[in-house]
């Protein structure tokens, strides 16, 4: 089972002039199985609901609830929720040097699963995820991130997909930066994780372009920090027309 | 002393090969015991060292206790052994360091003895040679020189690993001959109530190579300057360090790389952490660029890892640059705490916060362990760094099965 579920989710940031409210009551079911897209223009609030649902420190939560199949996310810290089948892939993954791409799979695996993998299929499982991403063999031995390249990092980021097998994942601008085969790859990635029994995929992005190859089950429209209308892939494709002015000029 | 500008330009005109350079960094040096005052800590070299802590080592304290115990391996080729009389006296001074410390110049003018490792030319010692210094008292003070010898062309490796307690006034004198690759390692892994002052002088010859490791965890008090200059052009030195300082520790490394000799290179890494209440680093980098030191390469940077409240970290690269015809010279210091956003971002990955900041940790010293070159070292080093963080960071912590070697 994994069935996502948030519920009037208000969340502030500290800034200079005080709190700012930046998430005005978030709703949006995920269950299992399904793959629901976000699309909203800059700073509509996608990110902070991404880095929140995740926990980042940054972040306050000041109303509302996420569960979990039932159990409320919001009381764990960023590490249990990550145990509890929650992944956060990032718009911009962080540079972790002199720490290498086997150790820290090798111990994220560890982390999540509760035991340490065993060894002769574990190499083999990494060596097939990073083949299928497009990343040589060297690619473990290099430091997280550290000097990767903006698809380097993209792909690192569904090769640890692929291998700490969430429940839900939530890809946070995945698809910004990529060319066109990057693109690919990436979604190739992120679908081979759908196709696996009951997963929910929490798709966020600026640009329709990934939508023609993940597939969307729900798409959202969100602005100023809340859904704005929600619709099946077709309403992916009238924002694709039309753009995101309509629900601007109907905020403003 | 007053410097002037007139005074500083006729030393120049006087003599051109090696020009005087006046500077509060490197003041004059001397033989002579009696030239030397006792430091106050009012000097820019003794600010940051707490000379009450030092037993007197700065000062007039005996340097003929005993109280370290050295054993030593030699590979095929290699001399080590003990030399006193006429044969100590001559190796005073044989990396052309003229004391500009009381303590250096007393250690040169009254340690009878000398510990001399001598590799001749053309040797390559199959492994490295270690030599233990064990102490014994750290109430008994005591003095000690040691002269390594690497002749012309040959290879090898020293380690000096400092147990125990003492308090230990020490110059380690350097000579690289022409061409030779030399490595030194210095482990300071002592006891919490040892003291260690010591002067390491390095003498780099014509196209020679030379890497210096200075690795520092244990004792009260440990202070090292270690200092290179060049006997011809294409000399390259390494000077490397790690540190780990725990609640109360003082622990100061000074380097100075004097380019005495046209396209001479030099590079310096020293990374530190701290941790606990009075945890104290000091690292001072200098880098003179003589006006013969055409076509010369410097680097020299300083990183600190602060892992708990209290600690303090100081860090000062100065460069002095008397030509303008070099090919490079940069410095970099940074001291920071934890990276939030690499917590956060591991921890994202299911990795509890003890075992992220560990990861961390590791990642930080690791590129620098694996400089220092010598594998049984490298080894010692992550259990070492691994033992320092148990004491604080993850103290907590009941399993590490998690976290595995890099392989």
């Amino acid at each position: 089972m994994s069935k996502l579920v948030i519920t009037d989710l208000h969340v502030t940031v500290e800034t200079e002039d005080g709190p700012k409210e930046i998430l005005k009551g978030v709703d949006l079911t995920i269950n299992e199985g399904e793959t629901h897209a976000i699309m909203g223009p800059n700073g509509s609030g996608k990110s902070t609901l991404a880095y929140s649902i995740a926990g980042h420190p940054k972040y306050t939560i000041t109303g509302g609830s996420v569960t979990l199949d039932g159990q409320d996310v919001l009381a764990l810290s960023v590490d249990e929720r990550a145990r509890a089948g929650l992944f956060l892939a990032m718009q911009y993954p962080v540079e972790v040097p002199g720490v290498s791409v086997s150790n820290f799979l090798r111990t994220a695996k560890t982390a999540i699963d509760g035991e340490a993998p065993k060894l002769r299929t574990w190499v083999k499982d990494v060596n097939g995820a990073l083949e299928r991403l497009n990343l040589d063999s060297t690619f473990a031995q290099r430091s997280v991130n550290e000097g990767f390249s903006g698809g380097e990092k993209k792909r690192h980021e569904i090769a640890q997909l692929e291998l700490l097998d969430p429940k839900v994942a939530v890809l946070d601008e995945t698809d910004s930066g990529l060319d066109i085969d990057a693109l690919k790859i990436v979604s190739e990635g992120v679908n081979r994780f759908r196709e696996r029994e009951g997963k929910g995929v929490l798709l966020i992005t600026h640009y329709t372009r990934i939508l023609r190859y993940i597939e969307p089950d729900f798409v959202h429209v969100f602005v100023d920090g809340k859904v704005a209308e929600s619709g099946g892939k077709e309403l992916a494709d009238q924002l694709e027309a039309e753009g995101y002015d309509k629900y601007l000029k109907a905020n403003a | 002393m007053t410097v002037t500008t007139d005074s500083v330009r006729s030393a120049l005109e006087q003599s051109p090969e090696l020009d005087k350079v006046e500077s509060h960094l490197h003041p004059a040096g001397s033989f002579v015991v009696a030239d030397h005052e006792v430091p106050t800590g009012r000097e820019e070299i003794w600010r940051f060292t707490p000379l009450k802590r030092l037993k007197g080592l700065h000062a007039d304290a005996p340097l003929d206790g005993r109280n370290t115990h050295a054993t030593w391996n030699a590979p095929e080729g290699v001399s080590v052994g003990v030399v006193t009389g006429d044969e100590a006296t001559s190796l005073r001074g044989v990396s052309g360091w003229v004391p500009n410390t009381r303590f250096t110049a007393r250690v040169l003018a009254e340690v009878p003895a000398t510990l001399l490792v001598d590799v001749p030319a053309d040797v390559e010692a199959a492994e490295p040679i270690v030599v233990e210094v064990d102490g014994t008292d750290a109430d008994t003070t005591s003095g000690a020189h040691v002269v390594l010898r690497f002749g012309r062309h040959s290879k090898a490796v020293v380690v000096l690993n400092h147990t125990g307690s003492a308090a230990v006034a020490a110059v380690v004198e350097v000579v690289v001959a022409d061409g030779a690759e030399a490595s030194v390692v210095s482990i300071q892994d002592w006891a919490d109530d040892a003291v260690h002052l010591s002067h390491h002088q390095a003498r780099v010859g014509r196209d020679a190579t030379y890497k210096h490791a200075a690795i520092s965890f244990g004792g009260d008090l440990v202070r090292m300057d270690a200092n290179v200059t060049y006997d011809g052009p294409g000399g390259s030195a390494e000077l490397l360090g790690l540190y780990f300082a725990d609640a109360g520790q003082h622990i100061e490394h000074r380097i100075f790389a004097d380019h005495t000799a046209p396209r001479t290179k030099s590079h310096a890494v020293y990374k530190g952490a701290l941790q606990g209440e009075k945890a104290h680093t000091v690292w001072v980098g200098n880098v003179l660029i003589r006006k013969v030191a055409e076509g010369i390469e410097t680097y020299e940077e300083n990183r600190n890892l602060v892992l708990t409240d209290g600690c303090q970290a100081d860090s000062i690269p100065n460069l002095e640059i008397e030509t303008g015809e070099i090919e490079g010279a940069g410095h970099a210091s940074a001291t920071a705490r934890f990276d939030d956003n690499q917590l956060f971002y591991l921890q994202s990955r299911g990795v509890s916060e003890q075992e992220a900041q560990r990861l961390v940790v590791h990642g930080f010293f690791n590129d620098l362990i694996r400089k220092v070159g010598v594998p049984s070292i490298e080894d010692r080093l992550l259990t070492t760094v691994e033992a320092e963080l148990a004491k604080n960071v993850l103290k907590d912590v009941g399993s590490l099965a998690a976290f595995g070697s890099d392989s």
